[in-house]
């Protein structure tokens, strides 16, 4: 018996290998008649002013930082969500109060201004 | 082993056994077994793409009062495979300045993130492509990796209005990524498990049951994942020139509408095996022939949903969007959790009945309080956009005698 993982490791393989198949196959059937107007950044008929590559808002940065606490914190739920069935009282306690402080943090970042998309 | 009862696994091991006799060695053998499958069951959800764009335009058009597609074949079915070949002949127009790689890969990358999912969904009692023990947390990882090709669009089209499409379709994926998991953490507790099959198998009763509640959030999180109406945010095509994919022609444009169609399809199939049993049903595993009829028709039902969300809501402003995921979705998920952990170790040796009833209640009176608690928070009034005096032209404050223009 091969490991599942072999499994995965083709299966991914072939789901990259099916679309850039489909695309170049695409590529040899459609026409190449590419001219500097055509090419130009599509901006409604307009001539771009500036840089392509702007500024991000910061508001985006705060957003992932939250997305960053949820994201670690769901890595540490995990495993005791699996192992719940087999857990003592004082396991479901401690991630009790674990998820308690969590939504402690997000109170905290609500009152701060950090959720309100400005 | 009857052909009919499990037609995959008969053809699988009639397969295996020719190419051993043929000489071939046992590993030999599986791994060709392996690349058959995974190219077959990969294959098949590229195709199965064509006939969802029929359902879903055939749908909205019934539900707006049109026809939909009717011109090409029997219902208009062969419409998505006439556009298919018009799109495989359409020039690819790279725009100047584009970052070649990032441009180039990503569309590859937003279908392989959705196709790889289908490798750990167990289609029925025999048939799983693998049977991962962490096959959960490798749907969420791979469910990622799409967001990566969006970002990657965004950056290598050499476009302001993709680049900010792009930010705009990140914040929202990463930000319903957040309940989506912590929701989906319920079923994980009472199966005690991450692998999918696992998950399935502890379906005695639907979890959907057990927690409608979490079955809600995800569900909400998951079509907001797919940015599908009402929160298609990402090509809001009257705030933003069209997202992330506005440099895209061709069959690489194609690509990204491939992998929304399928991430639609492909969340309804994970709602359906986490939340409604899988493959499960009566005779399932007597006949395995049957889950794929059962999975087949749960998950149908669940993309009727998401078709009908599409059809029926307005979208939703993007500080709207972001506020029902940070203030009312990522808190009540989570109390979510809290409250089913304490009320499930409570009743865990009680009988299915008690225990079921139990969590409906409580699971009632969740929904209960989070709609109260929402209700009360929208009595404030809206806050006033501008000043209340509104230089409007109004009958009684132009009287005629004091026009200038008139007394002259």
């Amino acid at each position: 018996m091969l490991s599942p993982w072999l499994y995965i490791g083709v299966f991914a393989l072939i789901a990259m290998f099916l679309p850039a198949v489909a695309i170049t196959i695409a590529g040899f059937l459609s026409p190449k008649k590419p001219n500097r107007i055509k090419n130009s950044t599509y901006e409604c008929g307009m001539e771009t002013v500036g840089p392509s590559k702007i500024q991000f808002k910061v508001q985006y940065y705060v957003y992932t930082l939250v997305f960053l606490i949820f994201d670690v914190e769901v890595v540490l739920l995990l495993p005791w969500a699996v192992a719940y069935n087999q857990l003592a009282w004082y396991a479901i306690f401690e991630v009790f109060f674990f998820i308690l402080i969590l939504l402690g943090g997000l109170l905290y970042a609500w009152r701060k201004g950090a959720l309100e998309w400005r | 082993m009857g052909f009919w009862r499990d037609p995959i696994t008969f053809i699988g091991a009639w397969l295996r056994d020719l190419l051993v006799n043929t000489g071939l060695s046992p590993m030999g053998a599986e791994l060709i077994g392996i690349v058959l499958g995974a190219g077959l069951l990969a294959t098949s959800a590229m195709l199965l793409v064509i006939f969802l764009i029929w359902v879903e335009r055939k749908l909205i058009g019934r539900i707006q009062d049109r026809f939909g597609p009717n011109r090409v074949g029997p219902w208009g079915i062969f419409q998505p495979v006439a556009d298919m070949l018009k799109i495989f002949t359409k020039e690819y127009i790279t725009p100047i300045g584009a970052d070649k790689l990032a441009y180039n890969i990503a569309p590859v990358l937003a279908v392989a993130s959705v196709l790889m999912v289908w490798a750990v969904i167990p289609f029925s009692f025999t048939v799983v492509g693998a049977d991962l023990s962490v096959g959960f947390l490798f749907i969420l990882a791979v469910g990622a990796l799409g967001e990566m090709g969006y970002i990657l669009a965004g950056w290598g089209s050499n476009n302001k209005y993709a680049l900010l499409g792009a930010f705009r379709t990140i914040a929202q994926l990463i930000s319903y990524e957040v309940p989506m998991i912590i929701s989906a953490l319920i079923p994980i507790m009472f199966a005690g498990t991450l692998s999918v099959t696992g998950i399935v198998l502890a379906q005695d009763i639907w979890f959907i049951i057990i927690a409608p509640a979490a079955a809600l959030v995800f569900f909400i999180a998951s079509v907001a994942r797919i940015g599908r109406a009402p929160f298609d945010l990402a090509e809001a095509e009257s705030e933003l020139v069209a997202g992330y994919n506005i440099e895209y022609s061709g069959l690489k444009f194609g690509m990204f509408f491939v992998a929304e169609f399928l991430q639609a399809f492909t969340m309804a199939l994970i709602f359906a095996t986490i939340f409604l049993g899988g493959w499960r049903g009566p005779g399932a595993e007597q006949f395995p022939i049957l889950g794929f009829l059962y999975l087949l028709i749960k998950t149908s039902a669940v993309y009727f949903i998401t078709i009908l969300f599409r059809a029926t809501l307005p979208r939703f402003r993007i500080d709207q969007m972001m506020a029902l995921n940070w203030k009312i979705l990522t808190p009540f998920s989570l109390s979510i959790v809290l409250v089913m952990a304490l009320v499930g170790r409570l009743v865990a040796s009680s009988p299915d009945v008690f225990r079921v009833a139990v969590f409906l209640a409580v699971n009632a009176v969740l929904l209960v309080a989070v709609d109260r608690l929402i209700t009360l928070n929208k009595r404030k009034p809206p806050r006033e956009v501008g000043s209340r005096n509104r230089p409007v032209a109004q009958a009684e404050v132009l009287p005629a005698q004091s026009d200038p223009g008139a007394s002259e």
